[in-house]
């Protein structure tokens, strides 16, 4: 798909299934919460796209928002809160690696947070 | 020794509030190039980065191992640091290397070496840099929208005018961090207000300012601070790993994000480990870079007065938006925090992202008076919008914003606050009230406004965070309420977020809520005749201030209806009494009939007259067409007058007197600041006249000065003259005119 891809409204969906074009107005009263999240695939649309234009790094960012997309906002909080500094175990994060492989095949940022555990253990930036 | 009067005018000048200290590398007290600072160097070996700025593998911290694995790209790396410092500096000078070319290799540049490269450059040189660099090719600004009560009314309706202004990007933060959802809720519907497609963010704790955007409150974020060294980030309470997780988490949410660095940051938190700022300030970038977050807010930020107490300060801020944009980010360029107490020093420093044009040239310019900006910011605030207008106009450059009438900003201040106020009502909120409403229109800062209970709204605030209200709630209750356009511009806030369109660098949204990024409004400059310029309706929009006067208006009050006590004889002929000639301009009477200073040219004439009289002299006048230079008047009353002296007198009250024999542009006395001048001072150059007549050698009049006159008045003057010339006839002789006037001795 070109960018942008609100040109392509047709072809984009929320999260829900729904397609943007009836997002609208007038449906707005029978719309749900998750009628207005991206979808994984609309991020991987847009991480091809940052690709294709040289932005690398955020393409990879956006195919790991990709993978976050079914992660519910509650474990999200959870998981930022075990990768700040002296939160979590070496085993933790690897527990953590692990989860985000198998619940939600999370393989891109299962990776970082694999990176994170063995940097944090060099570092000395593992619970104490 | 006695103190010197000059020296001590100079120590109460505002630049000399400043502080201003000696560099103390160790402190890292250094805008650049501290003996720490390593030298550039890379060595990968199967992949894997082995040497990285002087240091091995096994003495990388984690900022390093992260720029190692994410932050360069490696195909070019070694290419990059073989390329020598000075031909990449000279390439971003050079028009004919475009942007790409050089970001190919800019990408693979470890710290040290894009330190390296500005090393070679001057900030003209680096503006221009800048302005090929920047990612996205219109230019844009953000603001700042907060207030001392965190009052939701005048939170809505600053945003809105805010809006309308043309800022691309509204931040607003809080002063009790409690109150975060309510604030942000009410720079979105002020924001949709003013202008559908204005960019929100709240800047509050990074868990508390995901969970914002996950209501679907905010649609950017930007404040997630990266430092550039390992323990300064540590003590951040982060590392690049959970950052880079959090930028996945919001991009997740479809929001987008912009990190925050910055020089001096490491220092002020006793951290830089001797380094200087700007190689620290690198090193963050490569970490931005590697996060995948689309773009920086740098530029120093907060800790903006720390360079600037440097040698050198002002330039290495400029560095850090220039290295930014050598890695492909969006540059939202500081000029936020208040940089000086000098006027004069920090207009100067504006112009080095001014001039170019940066992604956002201010990271929040405060959109609210300096008092109510939250963000101890306020660099430029809302009493200088007219001011930044102007510049724009000065200089035809973008600088994201535009001129507004009053009219225009009441009409949506009063809507956006009305939109909040039913909002509040539906969603069950502590009430605001009518009075708050119309206080909230008219207000310029939180002064103006009534009390609030701020425990009630603190309870609420709380309930709402963990409610299931979310931006579909506020849709529809502002579209059952009657706001059909805000929640309009407020669903397609969240359709927009389906697309994923705002993630790509550099996103904003222009007036017809159509996306421009990096992708699709690329940089495109490459010397003159390229890139961005405003031109045609922006063009027109920036030049049109509400201030502007039109030319033919201008000059209406000088006008009236021609003198009948000025009748025209005939030609005028060389007198051979004790007389002055007094010369007036073609305009004097009839086209024109009042001066500069607001006299009637018969008042004028009458006082010249009278102290011709007092000295007992009689006086003839003449008009002259041939000219409507004063000296060609007065040289010609001269000539004409049997005493040899004459008065030149123009129609804006300009006069001359004059003596035969001078030469045309010699003279006796000139009163050439004819706004200063009164009729005593008419009458005395009347009197002198007539003592020079008599052959005597008076004091010269003395008018006061005025040095602000000329600025005030040019325009008028200009114009007031170029009415004189019009009446000018090459061909005719000078007429004697009789003026109906009695000495009254």
């Amino acid at each position: 798909m070109k960018y942008p891809l609100m040109q392509h409204a047709e072809e984009i969906r929320a999260a829900s299934g729904r397609s943007l074009n009836e997002i609208t107005l007038e449906t707005l009263a029978s719309l749900s919460p998750e009628d207005l999240q991206i979808h994984a695939n609309t991020l991987r649309a847009q991480a091809e796209i940052a690709h294709r234009a040289g932005y690398s790094q955020l393409a990879a960012n956006l195919m790991r928002a990709a993978e976050l997309t079914i992660v519910p906002n509650e474990e999200i909080l959870k998981m930022y809160e075990m990768l700040r500094p002296e939160r979590a175990s070496f085993e933790k994060l690897m527990e953590l690696a692990a989860y985000l492989e198998t619940t939600y095949h999370a393989v891109e940022t299962a990776q970082l947070v694999r990176e994170a555990a063995q940097v944090y253990r060099e570092r000395e930036l593992l619970r104490r | 020794m006695p103190p010197s009067r000059r020296f001590d005018i100079l120590s109460k000048r505002d630049v000399n509030k400043e502080t201003f200290i000696k560099p103390f590398p160790e402190a890292g007290l250094m805008v650049t190039d501290s003996p720490a600072d390593p030298q550039p160097s890379l060595r990968i070996e199967g992949g894997q980065v082995i040497e990285l700025d002087g240091k091995l593998r096994s003495e990388f911290d984690a900022i390093d191992q992260f720029i190692a694995l994410h932050g360069l790209d490696l195909s070019v790396a070694e290419e990059a640091v073989a390329t020598p410092s000075q031909q990449l500096a000279r390439m971003l000078v050079d028009i004919n290397v475009p942007r790409a070319e050089i970001l190919r290799l800019t990408v693979g540049c470890t710290p040290a070496k894009m330190v390296e490269i500005v090393r070679h450059m001057t900030v003209l040189e680096m503006m221009m840099g800048l302005a090929k660099m920047r990612v996205r090719r219109t230019p844009a600004n953000q603001a700042h929208v907060t207030n001392w009560r965190e009052n939701p009314a005048l939170l809505a309706a600053d945003a809105a005018e805010a809006a309308l202004r043309g800022f691309a990007e509204v931040e607003t933060t809080v002063r009790v961090a409690r109150f975060a959802p309510l604030n942000a809720l009410a720079i979105l519907v002020g924001t949709q207000t003013g202008r559908g497609g204005v960019l929100t963010q709240c800047a509050v704790e990074e868990s508390l300012g995901l969970r914002l955007a996950m209501k679907g409150l905010t649609t950017y974020a930007e404040t997630l601070s990266v430092y550039g060294t390992e323990r300064t980030f540590v003590d951040g309470d982060d590392t690049p790993w959970s950052k880079a997780f959090l930028a996945s988490a919001y991009a997740s949410r479809g929001v987008k994000i912009r990190c925050t660095s910055g020089t001096g940051s490491e220092a002020l938190m006793g951290q830089s480990q001797g380094c200087s700022m700007l190689y620290l300030e690198a090193r963050c970038l490569l970490v931005i870079r590697g996060i995948g977050s689309q773009g920086v807010q740098n530029g120093s930020i907060s800790c903006i007065a720390l360079p600037e107490a440097l040698p050198g300060g002002v330039r290495i801020v400029l560095a850090e938006n220039l290295l930014a944009t050598l890695l492909g980010l969006e540059v939202a360029s500081g000029n936020d925090a208040i940089s000086s107490h000098s006027d004069m020093r920090k207009t100067a420093k504006l112009m080095m992202q001014f001039i170019p044009g940066t992604d956002f040239i201010c990271s929040g310019y405060s959109a609210v008076p300096r008092e109510d900006n939250l963000f101890g910011g306020g660099n430029f605030d809302a009493s200088e919008f007219d001011d930044w207008n102007v510049l724009q106009r000065d200089m035809q450059i973008d600088g994201g914003m535009r001129p507004i009438s009053e009219g225009d900003a009441l009409a949506v201040r009063r809507k956006a606050a009305r939109a909040v106020q039913a909002l509040y009502q539906e969603v069950g909120f502590p009430p605001i009230t009518n009075e708050e409403v119309e206080a909230a229109v008219v207000a310029h800062g939180s002064h103006d406004m009534p009390e609030r209970n701020p425990i009630l709204d603190l309870e609420a605030a709380d309930k709402f965070l963990t409610s299931d209200v979310t931006l579909l709630t506020v849709a529809r209750v502002l579209q059952q309420s009657g706001f059909e356009e805000v929640a309009r511009n407020i669903l397609e806030m969240g359709r927009q977020r389906l697309t994923g369109d705002y993630l790509q660098p550099a996103a904003i949204f222009d007036r017809d809520f159509h996306v421009l990024s990096g992708i699709n409004d690329l940089n495109d400059y490459e010397g003159p005749g390229t890139g961005y310029r405003p031109e045609n309706e922006r063009w027109e929009e920036i030049q049109r201030l509400p201030q502007e006067q039109s030319p033919h208006e201008f000059i209406k009050d000088h006008i009236g209806t021609p003198s009948d006590r000025l009748v025209e004889l005939g030609p005028a002929e060389r007198g051979s009494q004790q007389e002055v000639v007094v010369g007036i301009g073609p305009a004097f009477g009839t086209a024109l009939n009042y001066t500069i200073g607001g006299f009637s040219h018969e008042d004028v004439l009458t006082a010249i007259l009278t102290g011709i009289a007092h000295e007992g002299l009689v006086a003839r006048v003449v008009k002259v067409y041939h000219s409507s230079d004063c000296a060609a008047i007065g040289y010609v009353a001269a000539h004409l007058s049997g005493s040899g002296i004459g008065i030149g007198i123009q129609s804006r009250g300009t006069t001359v007197i004059h003596k035969r024999g001078l030469a045309m542009l010699s003279n006796l006395e000139l009163f050439s600041q004819s706004p200063s001048l009164t009729l005593d001072n008419y009458e005395q150059i009347g009197r002198n006249a007539a003592l020079y007549a008599r052959g005597l050698s008076p004091i010269p009049v003395a008018v006061k000065i005025d040095s602000g006159a000329r600025l005030r008045l040019i325009v008028k003057t200009t114009l007031l003259h170029r009415r004189e010339t019009e009446e000018v006839q090459h061909d005719k002789l000078p007429v004697e005119v009789r003026f109906d006037w009695e000495p009254d001795l």
